[in-house]
């Protein structure tokens, strides 16, 4: 663990007694000594503080807001350039396959663009934009600031005691707020599913200000567990496990994120890597499909296991990506891509466990309906 | 009590030897969610896979500590899963056997053998 990168929060989750596992290259609490289930369900009942200050946030600037939006549009098939002051959008970069590079935040500050994207990719995500964007927009990685994320009903509260204007933000609005008299950038997003802030803080002031969090009533501290299977549960995907270099957008059900102006006859249609592999699989449809999994017996069906579509013989139509125990809704939650034609919500499939076909079925995502501060 | 070096443990009763997993497991594997037990009246050798253990982390194996038949079943495991964590040295047993050759037992550990193991 001594090669590992440490977050600025590194000693506070040792205090907290944390126990740490190595994740994309850094030391990271996978649980605190509550539990992963309790973290869980404490999050969706109170809130809970997750440090991920291993993503990588990065500015884009440029001569106007029009041309980094424009440039950033080669490289995403979302609609940049309409983005207000103040909002954020969920995203992926793609390639000339149309398969998912990474996947990412952006929001629109000023005229200058904040991308927030995943620990594991950030190396190759800057090398990338650098690469393709410089010299006429700068990438300039902000490796001096942390990441936390305050998730739950509860959010709301404990933020807004901190500064009451968290309270008027509305889900993807980001917004310069003074936390305990700390200037953040934050936004009403999340990963779990919840309503809740995404808060970027100065390195060297993320101590304080987590502890001012914490503080709060009904705050916890939760770890990486607990945020798997709470983004498990509100059906979102991790990157390199339920979307890769190898999965469309189409495959992946994530057309809703590309906006109209992107599409086929859109204003700005195209223009982005691997945008003719994706419009044709949005007009035609795709092989194979992501999809929620409802095993129907208690046992978990994890990332890998083969999907059948009959008990007994049969061809393997699909196989899990992501699988577990979802605390909330108190049985084994999963998904993963099935073959277009099993992908019907309630289509009766079987996931083999050791050896073993047991029963599952197709099941509409979010498995827990999101909670999200329109 | 005796110990095994798996975090198992055993414990003598009515010429059976019931078998569980240590506190010091239990709060290793982290939540249990999900418990397979054997069919009564399997016959086993020491090494033999034979319970599945997943918690919310991932899945585990519970060795068979000697070679012998698993005569009894804790079923309500099955259904109460998280009874591992909640009294794993006590209520929470996971099977009983009988034994087929007693001399396997010797080279387990008591109780203040096992806390030294894990240190």
């Amino acid at each position: 663990m001594d090669d590992m990168k440490q977050t600025a929060l590194f000693d506070l989750h040792a205090e907290l007694g944390a126990k740490i596992v190595p994740f994309a290259g850094y030391a990271m609490p996978v649980q605190y000594p509550l539990g992963v289930m309790k973290e869980h369900q404490h999050t969706r009942a109170g809130a809970g503080v997750f440090d991920v200050s291993h993503m990588g946030q990065v500015i884009l600037t440029g001569p106007s807001w029009d041309s980094v939006a424009r440039a950033f549009e080669t490289l995403v098939p979302m609609d940049v350039l309409g983005l207000q002051d103040g909002r954020q959008r969920y995203g992926f970069f793609t390639n000339d396959a149309g398969g998912i590079k990474d996947d990412l935040m952006f929001a629109r500050r000023g005229d200058s663009l904040f991308v927030v994207v995943n620990a594991a990719c950030k190396k190759a995500d800057i090398a990338d934009m650098k690469a393709a964007l410089e010299p006429e927009i700068t990438v300039t990685p902000l490796t001096d600031r942390a990441l936390i994320a305050v998730q739950g009903p509860a959010a709301e509260t404990a933020v807004a005691a901190l500064d009451p204007r968290a309270a008027g933000m509305a889900f993807m609005d980001l917004r310069d707020l003074e936390l305990n008299g700390v200037a953040v950038w934050a936004s009403r997003s999340g990963y779990t599913g919840e309503d809740g802030y995404e808060i970027s803080v100065p390195q060297d002031q993320a101590d304080l200000l987590t502890r001012a969090v914490l503080a709060q009533d009904g705050v916890e501290a939760i770890g990486l567990g607990a945020r798997d299977s709470l983004r498990l549960e509100a059906g979102l995907c991790l990157y390199g496990q339920d979307i890769d270099t190898e999965t469309t957008p189409v495959e992946a059900a994530l057309t809703w994120a590309i906006q109209k102006v992107r599409r086929a006859g859109g204003e700005r249609e195209g223009g982005f890597p691997g945008a003719d592999v994706i419009a044709a699989q949005m007009a035609e449809g795709a092989a194979r499909k992501r999809v929620g999994l409802l095993p129907e017996g208690r046992a978990p069906m994890r990332e890998g296991v083969e999907i059948f579509d009959k008990a007994q013989g049969g061809a393997v139509i699909g196989h899990v990506t992501s699988g577990g125990f979802g605390p909330t809704v108190g049985s084994p939650v999963a998904m993963g891509y099935v073959e277009t034609g099993h992908a019907d919500i309630g289509t009766p499939l079987w996931g083999e466990v050791r050896g073993k076909r047991l029963p599952l079925t197709v099941a509409k995502l979010p498995f827990v309906a999101a909670n999200f501060k329109r | 009590m005796k110990f095994t070096e798996e975090h198992e443990w055993l414990r003598e009763e009515g010429g059976e030897m019931v078998v569980g997993i240590t506190i010091h497991a239990a709060e290793q594997l982290g939540d249990v969610v999900f418990v397979e037990l054997p069919e009564e009246g399997t016959v086993v050798s020491k090494d033999d896979e034979v319970v599945v253990i997943e918690s919310v982390k991932a899945a585990s194996d519970i060795l068979a500590p000697v070679d012998g038949e698993i005569t009894e079943v804790n079923s309500t495991l099955t259904d109460n899963p998280s009874m591992v964590n909640d009294d794993p040295q006590g209520e929470a047993w996971f099977f009983k056997m009988k034994i087929s050759d007693a001399s396997q037992m010797d080279e387990f550990m008591d109780e203040a053998g096992y806390q030294k193991f894990i240190g």
